[in-house]
């Protein structure tokens, strides 16, 4: 009882912060831990991208960008504790790359009136605007990104995928089974057969179900899988000798420090992505003047054009873009929480936009609406080759099963209204 | 000067054997629960309840029915994050079938079901004990997070495997989801710790708290001077599950709302309670209090050190915090064993002769 008290005074301390013109960026980031190799990039990139703005234009519209960064280490309860200690900072948008976070901020975010942005992760049925306010998606979700695999595979097929086996190796947890019910409505529709192989948390241990992939022989195997569960899929999957060309990932399956530790015998492993990969943009020559040379890199800052740095680098983006739309709306160049809710729904990438902002094809085309938070769901195909050790591009951005994935998200979207007594938006 | 026992003098029975026979030690208890009951929840906010107060109020749950098992009864216990998941996921089952019903009641009887489960795994108990009994539990641990996961029925068939609380109210205020008042959530959470502080204080110094400890001290013995270890050993089993489920029912319909079991109810939840037990006093309930507020506050607290006020990278400081609870950890452990408690009572010793030590 005597600790409460002393921490008590110590939150009167902290509680006590500057109050200056600026927009508040949480960065719920995790640097440590087992998925450590994805959080840093990604969140290097994302500070970055707002150092760049501060440093070259001056923050956003005039008012100067603050990123408060918060270590989560892909843990949901210190989740929670960073969400609640910076959501009093005027924070204006949440992007936790944590499906397990998201889950928890949804219902949060919406009592509290702030955006929760979950670029390519999160709950899926989340892109239907209708029902979740505050939670947006674009450009891509899980859904999206089961779909453009077995798209993908179609296409490699002649259009015909009955009787092909298909195994899906995946996080055990609410990430890892996004895509199941996707998966499963395909194989109905396509007529192959879908083995799930779930893998425990860290994902270190893996061995039987590369031993039951050894036996069953999938013609495919689709991993959805994050931080060092990745490199040791790669690595079991080199070590049973399945064709890497087989082996599809995800878009957080597919970066460098994935394939590297598995050597040559990575090459032909191919993933998903959304974004431009590489960093063969203009915006890199301003990141490396203002940022990296200038040495306002965030973390080591080594990781710039790294699959996972470009991730960030695009969420920022988007971030931002949604920041000056919602200052050209409102008219006002502090803006809180609810206006950049505003500026995220109407948001429109354009190849313009992106151009002027050295990004060209850096993403997808797209504009979001009241009902539609999820984007148009474009997915790339990209193989890695040791050798250079490069991802090549296979497949453009290509649309996906609209037809089946709104159907899905029509459905889950209802459930939770139903389970929560969300009344319909947009009418 | 003020702390002793000299001058108080006790003319009954019942006065003598009170939980704090000391005025000075009784007072100050009152003015805890003055503090807690009736300043806190008033100038409580968010940030304070759902990253200080609530773990700590539900740690402390947990801590107080693990130290009833392995701190009073000697069974060593790993099972504990799994008994946690039981009560949750009791919790969520009863609050999804039952929409109606007071939280107050599912969170009881989410107990009550843990407390079931509980005495099926304390079952082996009677054959085997130490090490072996803890390899037990650490198998109740991995069963029961792989049945949540397993079978969809648990979780209601939802599409990501994940539990979400619904809104529910006690007396029409509502307790969990998302427009929870803050001081709702922490008055719920604190009457349950403190209804279970007194129950658990008072069933360790009754004849049921005795027989544990007749056990734990010596089984053979214990059984000659006619305790009876299957009645001993199954109800520390209960009442302990009793208290972890209730810990994990407001785990995750108070304080997280969401819950994905491996993740949350994990070997490592386990793990934690058990060191707050440890670090805190193995058979002390103050011990259980302490031990919580030790791990659930010092991380915090050194976060808030290190990145708020010294403005160090957040990498560094979430690397230092594992260094420095490691090492406090071992620290305490190699100069009083017997944890935290145990500090305090050799704190109050030294105050009752204070100022005239001899």
């Amino acid at each position: 009882m005597k600790t409460k008290l002393a921490t008590l005074a110590l939150g009167a301390l902290m509680a006590a912060g500057p109050a200056l013109a600026d927009l508040v960026i949480p960065d719920l980031s995790y640097r440590t831990g087992p998925y450590a190799a994805g959080g840093i990039p990604f969140s290097d990139g994302y500070n970055d991208y707002f150092t760049l703005l501060n440093e070259r234009d001056g923050g956003i519209g005039g008012v100067p960008v603050r990123v408060i960064e918060c270590e989560t280490g892909y843990n949901t309860e210190k989740g929670v504790e960073c969400y609640e200690s910076t959501k009093g900072e005027g924070a204006l948008v949440y992007q936790p790359l944590s499906t397990g976070i998201t889950y928890q901020l949804i219902p949060k975010v919406t009592a509290d009136g702030i955006p929760l942005h979950t670029m390519g992760y999160g709950r899926t049925s989340a892109a239907n605007g209708k029902v979740f306010s505050n939670v947006f998606n674009y450009p891509a979700n899980y859904w999206n990104g089961a779909s453009g695999a077995i798209n993908y595979l179609l296409g490699e097929n002649g259009d015909d995928l009955s009787g092909k086996k298909i195994a899906l190796v995946y996080h055990n947890s609410a990430y890892g089974k996004e895509p199941i019910r996707t998966l499963e409505t395909l194989a109905e529709k396509h007529g192959y057969d879908l083995t799930l192989l779930p893998v425990d948390h860290p994902g270190q241990e893996q061995k039987s179900q590369w031993l039951q992939i050894r036996r069953e022989k999938p013609d495919y195997v689709i991993m959805w899988g994050w931080g060092v569960m990745n490199q040791v899929a790669v690595q079991e999957a080199a070590n049973i000798r399945f064709p890497m060309e087989n082996f599809i990932g995800v878009w957080w399956s597919g970066a460098e420090f994935d394939v590297e530790p598995a050597g040559d015998k990575a090459t032909g492993y191919k993933a998903l992505t959304f974004t431009g990969l590489g960093d063969d943009y203009p915006v890199y020559d301003d990141l490396r003047q203002y940022v990296a040379d200038a040495g306002k890199a965030a973390g080591a800052g080594d990781q710039l054009g790294a699959v996972q740095y470009n991730r960030g680098l695009y969420a920022a983006m988007l971030a931002s873009e949604a920041i000056k739309t919602a200052q050209e709306m409102h008219g006002v160049a502090d803006i809180d929480a609810s206006m950049m809710r505003d500026g995220m729904e109407a948001l429109e990438m354009t190849n313009a936009k992106m151009d002027s902002l050295g990004m060209a094809g850096f993403g997808p085309e797209f504009s979001v609406s009241c009902e539609n938070h999820g984007g148009p769901g474009l997915v790339g195909v990209v193989q890695w080759d040791a050798s250079t050790g490069t991802w090549n591009k296979l497949q453009d951005f290509m649309p996906t099963d609209a037809e089946v994935i709104g159907a899905l998200i029509a459905e889950d979207s209802a459930a939770y209204a139903a389970e929560n007594n969300i009344s319909q938006r947009c009418e | 000067m003020f702390y002793r026992e000299a001058g108080d003098f006790k003319v009954s029975y019942r006065d003598d054997s009170q939980t704090f026979p000391i005025k000075f030690d009784r007072y100050r208890y009152y003015v805890v629960l003055a503090v807690a009951f009736g300043i806190i929840p008033f100038i409580i906010n968010d940030y304070w309840a759902n990253a200080l107060l609530l773990p700590f109020l539900i740690y402390a749950i947990a801590a107080i029915g693990l130290n009833i098992l392995v701190g009073y009864c000697g069974q060593v216990s790993l099972g504990t994050g799994g008994f946690m998941a039981v009560g949750a996921y009791a919790c969520y089952k009863l609050m999804t079938a039952f929409p109606d019903v007071s939280m107050f009641i599912h969170v009881l009887l989410a107990g009550g079901i843990t407390a079931i489960v509980g005495v099926l795994f304390g079952l082996p108990s009677l054959r085997i004990k130490g090490f072996y009994l803890a390899v037990a539990t650490l198998a109740a641990q991995f069963f029961l997070v792989w049945l949540f996961n397993r079978v969809p029925w648990f979780y209601n068939y939802s599409a990501s495997g994940q539990i979400n609380a619904p809104e529910r109210d006690v007396f029409g205020i509502i307790i969990t989801g998302p427009n929870a008042p803050a001081w709702a959530t922490y008055l719920f959470c604190l009457i349950f710790l403190t209804l279970c502080a007194i129950l658990a204080r008072n069933l360790t110094r009754g004849t049921t708290g005795r027989t544990w400890m007749a056990i734990r001290d010596m089984d053979i013995a214990a059984e000659i001077i006619g305790v009876n270890p299957l009645k001993a050993k199954l109800t520390a089993f209960a009442v302990s599950s009793f208290f972890v489920g209730i810990a994990g029912a407001l785990f995750f319909a108070v304080y997280l709302g969401a819950v994905e079991v491996g993740e949350v109810f994990g070997i490592q939840k386990s793990f934690l309670v058990l060191f707050m037990v440890i670090i805190g006093g193995l058979g002390s309930i103050f011990g259980s209090f302490a031990g919580a507020a030790f791990l659930v506050l010092l991380p915090v607290v050194l976060k808030v050190v290190g990145v708020d006020v010294l403005g160090w990278p957040t990498d560094i400081v979430a690397h230092l915090q594992l260094v420095i609870v490691g090492a406090l950890i071992v620290m305490f452990l190699i100069l009083e064993p017997h944890g935290l408690a145990q500090l305090w009572r050799v704190a109050k010793e030294k105050l009752r002769l204070w100022p005239f030590p001899h």
